[in-house]
Parts: C-alpha cells; structure tokens; sequence
C-alpha cells in the first residue's frame, strides 16, 4: 500500500513551521479516516465504496496579549512542500484578520488523562466486507418477508469507517485517540391500494458486535413502513403531540443550538442570559456526557486538548449552564466545558458530546394510553425552527391517538409552538432513551401544540 | 496560487500528478478487466476560502485545499468505488482493482482509447483568475463596509454576520467509453445575517440574505451588487418584529417570483430524479404523458446558464449539460438522468449526474430548476385572493418522494385580505402533496425570476449547488401550518 509520512511528525512540522513563520501559537490537527460503504437492493448489490482520506489542518495565531488574529489552512496534500505552504498562508492569512482579545489556545487545563473510553475494538480492523454486505442483505429479506405488502425498498446499507485524530499545540498538548462506528440502516416500503410509504430503522454501533441483528432492524423497518399505509389529514386543531425518541432528539438538537455558547453570545438564542431560571417543565434534566463509555460523541479531549466531561445543561428544568469552547467562554467571561468540536479543516465551534434528556419511568405506550386525543409524531420533515425566538413549526407525519388508543396514520400536517412554552408545557417523559447517535432522547409528550391539517 | 491557473484540467492533472493518456487507460484497463459496462475517474482539486466578520471584526480567514481521484466501475446495476486523496499511478491502480471487485467474473479484456480532452463547447462561467486568488485584504474590507452601511440603515440592527466565500474546482472525467472531460468551475458566495432588536429589547429576530454563483468575484465587491441585498436583509430583520404568528389551516396561497421556486425542487424536482423512477420508489414513476400539473405550467431544468450557481459545462460524469423540459403545459415529459439510470431506463443522459466531491458517487441532480412565465401581471394574482397568504421568502424545504409530501418554510411571508396585501406573519410552514400540488396552479404571472444564487440541495448526504426559479403563481387550498389554530 502506501507508506505515509508519520502522523505525529506531520503535526510537529505543521506547528514548528508556523512558529518559525512568526505565529504566537499555533495548533495542528490530522485526521486519517478510512471506511467501507455498500448498499443492498432487491437482493442485489447496489454499490459498494471503499474511501481513504487525509487532512492537516493548521490554525495560526499572529499578535501579541492585547489581542490575537487567527486563520486556519488545510490540506489533504500531507506532502512536505504542501503542510509547509498551507503553514504560510494560515499566518499570511491571520496578518489580514482583525486583533481579537477572546482568540487564542486555551489557557492551561489540557487534558492529562485520556481513559480508553471503549470507541474503537482493533478486531473490527480485520473486516470482511462481505460479511457486512450480508448483514445488509439479511434486513432487507426480513423486511420483505414480514408482510407481502413490503413490496419494494431504498435498499439497505452498510458502513464501516475508523478515524484516528492527532491534535497537537504550542501550548505543549499532544494527544490522539482512534474511533469506529459502524452502522446499519434499512429502508423499506409498503404499498397498498397504490399508495407508498417507506421508513426506515437503523443501528449504530462502535463495534461491529453491539450492533443489533440485521433481521431485526429488518423488521423494526418494515412495521414502521406498514403503519403508515393509508395515512391522512387531520382538522387543524391543538392536541397533545408525542414525539417517538426519534423525532425527540430533533427538539433536543434545537435546545443544543441554543445553549452552545456562540449563540449566547451573539444574543442568537431565546435562551441567552437566562441561567438559573426555570426554562422547562421539572420533569426535563438535560446532560452532556463527554466520556459516556462507547457513546458516539465520546472522545478522551476536545477539538482544542481540553478534558472532555460531564456537564449539566437543564436540571430539573431550571437552566444550569451553557456548553461551551475556550473562545466562547472568554466572550462570556466562562471557562471552557470541553465542547469544542473540529474537523481538521475546521476551527473548533461548539459541538455536544453525548447530550441527552433524563429517561423518565413511562413506557411510549403508557403515555399514549393517558393521551385521550393527540398526535403521535414518527418523522419530521422541513427546517422550521429559529433559535433567535425559538418558534418552531415543521411538517409531521405519524399515528392519531383517540381515547388514548392508536386510531389511524396521519399525513400532510404540520406541528407549531414555540419551544420555550414546548419545554415548559412538557407533561410525560418516556423510559426507551434511544441513542443513535450523539443526541439522544426518550419520548416526550407536549401539552399542547397547533396542529394544521384540512 | 498562480500554478493553479488557469491551465486547462488535463494539462493541469498531468503536470501536477504525472497522470498522461497512458495511466489514464491503464487504470481505466485495469477495470475493464472483469465483465463490466462502464467505468471512470473522476480527478478533483479544489480550493476554498472563507472570511467571516461579526461584531464588527473579521476574527477569521480559512483556506482548505482538497485534491483527490474516484474511481468507479458500473456492471449491470452494480456500483464499485474507490476514492484516494492520494493521485498516483500506484493509488489508482490500487482504487481500480477496488471497485472492479463488484463485477462478477473476467471480462473480454478491453483496450481504451481515451480521446484527447474536450474543451467545453461553450464557457459558462469564464473567469481570467481562480475567485479564491482575490487579496483577502479586499474581502476584510468588504465585510466592514457591509458592517457598517447595515448599522447604518436602522438604530435597531445589533448584530452583523457576513461573510464571503471562494471555491475553484479542477475537475478530470475520463471514462471507458473515451471521454476525457475537463471542467474549471469558479463558485463565490456572499451571505449576510442581521439581528434587529426592538426597543425595550424584548424582541429580537434575525433576516438573512445572500448572493452568488459562478463568476468573478469582483462582481460582489461592487456596492451595487451588495448594498441592496444589505438593505433587504435589514428590512427582512425589521419587519419580522412586528410579524404576527400565522394562522394555521387551507388556505390559497401566492408565492412570490424567484427564490420560491424552491417548491418545485421539492414538490416535483426531487421526484423526477433518475435513481428513484428506474427503482420506482417515486410518486412519479411510470407517469410519463400523464397530467401532474395545471394547464399552463412548464417546468424546465436547464445547467446551461451562464453565471448560474447550478449551472455546469459538463456534469461530474463529462456529460454536458442542457435544457430538459420535466413538466410541459401541465404534461410530466422526463425525469433527470445519469448515466448509470440512463442506460438501465434506456434513456438517453441529460446531464444530471452530480456529486458533491471525488469522496462520492454521482446521482441524478438538479441544476437550475424553474418554471415558465405566464401572462397574469402580479398585482392581479394577489388581487384575485380573498383570504390567504403571500410568501415571498423561504428558509428551505425537505420532499419524502416516495409518498410525495413536501413542506418548505418561510420566512417573509403576509396575510391576504380582501386582495390586499395585510400584516407579515412568522412561522408559516406550506405543506402538500407533490403530484397534486401543481394541479392547484390557478395563476401564472408574466414575471419568471431566478434565486439570487444561494441553493445547497442535500441528497443521500450530499450536497451540491443548485438554483431555482419562478414567476408569482397562486396555488389554491394549499395547508398552511403556523400557531393560531
């Protein structure tokens, strides 16, 4: 195969030249990624895709302490001439930007400790790629067997990628940590009268071993397709909604945009300045678990070295604290919560880890046994949520409930509310945590939303 | 940077990498190999900036350069693919016999004869330097000037986010069939964001607008290019604090020239994709010749417009591009082709074959898709609506084309009353069905326009540039989500 610069030493010659060059700091991130891709339809292989990238990302820092200016370069070309000019232009690029107090590596704190928090398994390594293409294969046959009206299908896909992320700066870190995740995904669809719906289910997984039996996400797939065979409109009401922990994790995902600190500070989010007051019904305590053993966000140290942790964001309903990277602490006056998050050809944003809501006692059954009239939400579609005022308003599809019992599929409608009355009108909260991916969340139910329908 | 430029694509592969005809067929041989029906390579070199300003401050510039080679071979519905940031002789032999691996049995063993590289017949987007070899001194200064003159347009205006951003893309298609495709492809972007805050501050809400497309990037920098789109931004920002929530319920809706077009991407474009009428997972497969529209609409996606943010001289998979009518006067005509779902359907390829980078598999895509003038003047259309709603602006939209349901979201949009335009409402969602949704067509008004070229379509986790467009049309009955039950 190929015989590759050493990734330490490109990451040592992408900070020493920036230094030479005359940046104040610098730091320097690789990412190696390689992976392997197929889907399966009607039994058939479909595609199947094999990758391998690099990139070097180098961000300098030109200036003194009244004020730092910055730019980041990158490079897939990891060739000494290549890192060496990306190295010039990141400082001929800072010169040009403007001096800014908050800017700069992180004080101190780097993380000391980098605990195996279980991402990757070596024996993964040794992959069979047909073995993988038969897993695709097996969901989607259990998928058309279960019911003679899964008739046809998007296919079924499987992926395998490994990541090995070095990060180093001039502040003296170096670390670097490797990761898996493998999935899964199934997406079949029913027809009946002429009519099609699909939907899909999946599994997720930083081992190839935890990842659930492809017979049965075949199946999960197909009964969700199937369940909204000879779905309708509603009247344009107000009714209770439940969302699945699929659809959950969308609201939870709105909540993390306004709570990252970039919002916060550009007075981007309804909920900026408003620490300690209660923002949601008690029943909603939302973490963000940095080190959650195999959690698909976990990583032993953020995008700028620092530790990652365990931070409270909503406790109790009651706002406990934003999440937040070095810069956006600095412009709040705040230390970092470890949740900077890059890519190598990326400055560090905020990002969550592993963010979830606290799992209630209620199965998703039991709370639509208490709903006497509502909407089960199943899938969301559109982008109708702004984080400046939090109104949110999106289309919906997914099962009526009358006298707290599944009546019928529902399409074609659209959910409205705000999500600060969402949160605090928030009245049951699921046990089924789902995490597939690195938000997760129960099921929730809502007092009270618009419901526009014929 | 000047090495780049502006050589064209097959001489600037072959003196960068060392990549002449011969390692071209002898990787393209290596495919053919086994029982295969087509193959390619796909070489790309990208670069990409970007300059940030807010609080007044451009606190940051990026620069990312991408390079690499994909390698793909197609048998029967079967896809092999390879892709490498590494361009080499060694990494595309390697990428070769990777994706061949799909292929069942040996093949015939053919030579290629790759044919000397084609020039696009006609340039749509000549530009004399890369947009991304602009001096960052003068995109710092036009951010700040943009800072200055949106603060200077309203006491209530209390952010400022802009930025511009530069891309220059080297492509190289050569395919077993003998193509040899080169393309230079210039895209530049400039996007503004305001936040207006009432008085008290109590309120705060936020306008975006943005410009762009495949040209010279001194095109922005001039003030009569980004001075109204500033004042538009601020004016979106201002009038959103005092946007009342929007009724929810049926109602007729008119939606405005341009950028709205964004509802036949959703409502038909999406649906008449190639990949999902050969799998019949579409709403709209098998229903060439059949009505899907009202009398009077014709729908066109057309990659051959100079400048245009979706326009190509050739598609990723060295087709060129054209003008493909989708609906005519109501009638559905095609769908959009690639060359593998071309070839299945027995189709002839229309140019549609994109990807977002070497890392991907082309897909049949949209490039600018619009719908024709009618004759109605715009103040007739709205005039004409008793009670309902004018949408002047979205947000984006999302399709599941398979049950054909789609919804888009606005964020500029009035009430109607009595055939006048009313108070701006916030939280207006349209949803419908897309094979009825241009049947509710009930006016055409005589003033098509293009979006200002800001569109990103995503599709199976790739997103590439596209444009819309329409004239002012009414749909009648139309579901509109908002809060006011």
């Amino acid at each position: 195969m190929r015989n590759p610069p050493d990734a330490a030493a490109v990451v040592e010659r992408a900070l020493s030249h920036a230094r030479q060059l005359g940046a104040a700091a610098a730091d320097a991130m690789l990412v190696e990624s390689d992976g392997v891709e197929a889907r399966v339809r009607d039994r058939e292989i479909d595609f199947v895709s094999q990758a391998r990238e690099r990139t070097l990302g180098i961000r300098a820092f030109v200036g003194d302490a009244k004020g730092l200016r910055s730019a980041l370069t990158s490079t897939s070309d990891l060739a000494l001439a290549a890192v060496t000019r990306m190295a010039e232009e990141a400082v001929a690029l800072a010169r040009a930007t403007a001096a800014d107090p908050a800017a700069g590596l992180p004080e101190g704190d780097f993380a000391t400790d980098l605990p195996d928090l279980a991402l990757f398994d070596p024996a993964d390594r040794v992959l069979e790629v047909e073995a993988r293409i038969d897993c695709a294969r097996r969901a989607e046959a259990a998928a058309r067997a279960l019911d003679s009206r899964i008739t046809n299908s998007e296919g079924s896909q499987v992926s395998s990628h490994f990541h090995r992320v070095v990060y180093g700066n001039s502040a003296g870190f170096f670390g670097e940590y490797q990761s898996a995740s493998h999935a899964l995904f199934c997406e079949p669809i029913a027809c009946e009268n002429g009519a099609m719906q699909r939907d899909y289910w999946m599994t997720l997984h930083r081992r190839i071993g935890g990842l659930e039996d492809p017979a049965a996400v075949g199946r999960r797939a197909a009964e969700r397709a199937l369940r909204r065979l000879g779905a309708r409109r509603v009247s344009t009401c107000e009714v209770p909604v439940i969302f699945d922990p699929l659809t959950a994790r969308s609201l939870l995902s709105h909540l993390f945009a306004c709570v990252s600190g970039y919002a916060v500070y550009r007075q981007t989010s309804f909920l900026a300045g408003r620490i300690g007051e209660a923002i949601a019904s008690e029943r909603v305590t939302v973490i963000d678990d940095g080190r959650r053993p195999g959690g698909l966000g976990s990583r032993p140290f953020d995008g700028e070295g620092q530790p990652t942790r365990h931070n409270r964001v909503v406790e109790r309903g009651r706002l406990r604290g934003y999440l937040l990277d070095t810069y956006s602490g600095r412009k709040l006056g705040l230390a970092s919560t470890g949740n900077a998050s890059r890519g190598a050809s990326s400055a560090p944003s905020v990002g969550p880890t592993n963010l979830s809501l606290e799992p209630g006692t209620q199965s998703l059954e039991e709370i639509v046994a208490t709903t006497p009239r509502g909407l089960l939400v199943t899938e969301l579609i559109g982008q109708g949520f702004n984080p400046v005022t939090g109104d949110y308003s999106r289309g919906a599809a997914g099962l009526w409930i009358e006298g707290g019992e599944i009546a019928h599929p529902v399409e074609e409608v659209t959910i409205a509310g705000n999500l600060g009355e969402m949160l605090r009108a928030l009245d049951a909260v699921g046990s089924d945590l789902l995490w597939l991916g690195s938000i997760a969340s129960p099921s929730l139910r809502i007092a009270g939303m618009t419901v526009a329908g014929s | 940077m000047n090495d780049t430029l502006i050589a064209p694509p097959a001489s600037f592969f072959c003196d960068r990498f060392g990549l002449d005809n011969g390692c071209l067929t002898a990787t393209l041989g290596t495919a053919l190999e086994r029982r295969v029906d087509h193959a390619d390579l796909f070489f790309e070199y990208t670069t990409e900036d970007s300059v940030a300003l807010e609080e007044g401050m451009v606190k940051t510039g990026d620069r990312r350069l991408s390079q690499g080679v994909g390698v793909r071979v197609q048998a029967g519905e079967r896809q092999g693919y390879a892709h490498s940031d590494e361009i080499t002789v060694e990494s595309l032999r390697i990428a070769a016999s990777t994706a061949r691996a799909i292929s069942e049995g040996p093949g015939p063993g053919r030579a290629v004869a790759v044919r000397s590289a084609v020039a696009p017949a006609r340039n749509l987007y000549p530009v004399t330097r890369p947009p991304t070899d602009a001096p960052v001194d003068r995109k710092v200064a036009l951010l700040g000037e943009i800072d200055a003159y949106a603060r200077s347009l309203d006491p209530r205006i209390t952010q400022v986010m802009a930025s511009v951003v530069a891309q220059h893309r080297v492509v190289l298609i050569a395919a077993s069939d003998g193509t040899l495709a080169g393309d230079v492809r210039p895209l530049v972007r400039l996007n503004v964001q305001v936040i207006a805050a009432n008085a008290a501050g109590s309120r705060r809400e936020s306008g975006y607008q943005g410009m762009g497309g495949r040209f010279e990037i001194e095109r922005v920098f001039a003030p009569e290019a980004w001075r109204p789109l500033v004042a538009e931004t601020v004016r979106l920002a201002c009038l959103n604090l005092e946007a009342v929530p929007c009724p929810a319920g049926t109602m007729d809706v008119v939606l405005g020239p341009g950028w709205p077009g964004i509802l036949l991407h959703e409502a038909v474009g999406h649906g008449l994709e190639g990949d999902f009428n050969r799998k019949k997972t579409s709403t709209f497969a098998d229903r060439i010749g059949q009505r899907v529209a009202a009398p009077g609409v014709t729908v066109v996606d057309d990659g051959t417009i100079p400048t245009r943010r979706g326009s190509l001289n050739f598609d990723d998979e060295g087709t060129p591009t054209q003008r493909t009518v989708l609906i005519e006067d109501g009638i559905l005509r095609g769908y959009l082709q690639d060359r593998l779902n071309a070839r299945l359907m027995g189709m002839a390829a229309t140019g549609n074959g994109r990807r977002e980078s070497y890392a991907h598999l082309p897909m049949p895509r949209m490039t600018n898709t619009f719908m024709l003038a009618g004759s109605d003047p715009p103040e007739d259309i709205v005039r004409s609506v008793r009670r309902g709603l004018y949408a002047v602006s979205f947000s984006g939209g999302q399709v599941d084309i398979t049950s054909g349901k789609f919804v888009f979201s606005a964020n500029e949009a009035y009430l109607i009353e009595d055939g006048q335009i009313g108070r701006p409402v916030k939280g207006a969602t349209l949803i419908g069905n897309g094979p009825d949704a241009l049947l509710r067509v009930s006016r055409i008004g005589n003033n098509l326009e293009l979006d200002r070229g800001i569109g990103t379509c995503g599709k199976d986790g790739q997103s590439v540039p596209v444009g819309v467009g329409m004239p002012t049309i009414r749909l009648d009955a139309l579901t509109v989500g908002g809060t006011e039950a």
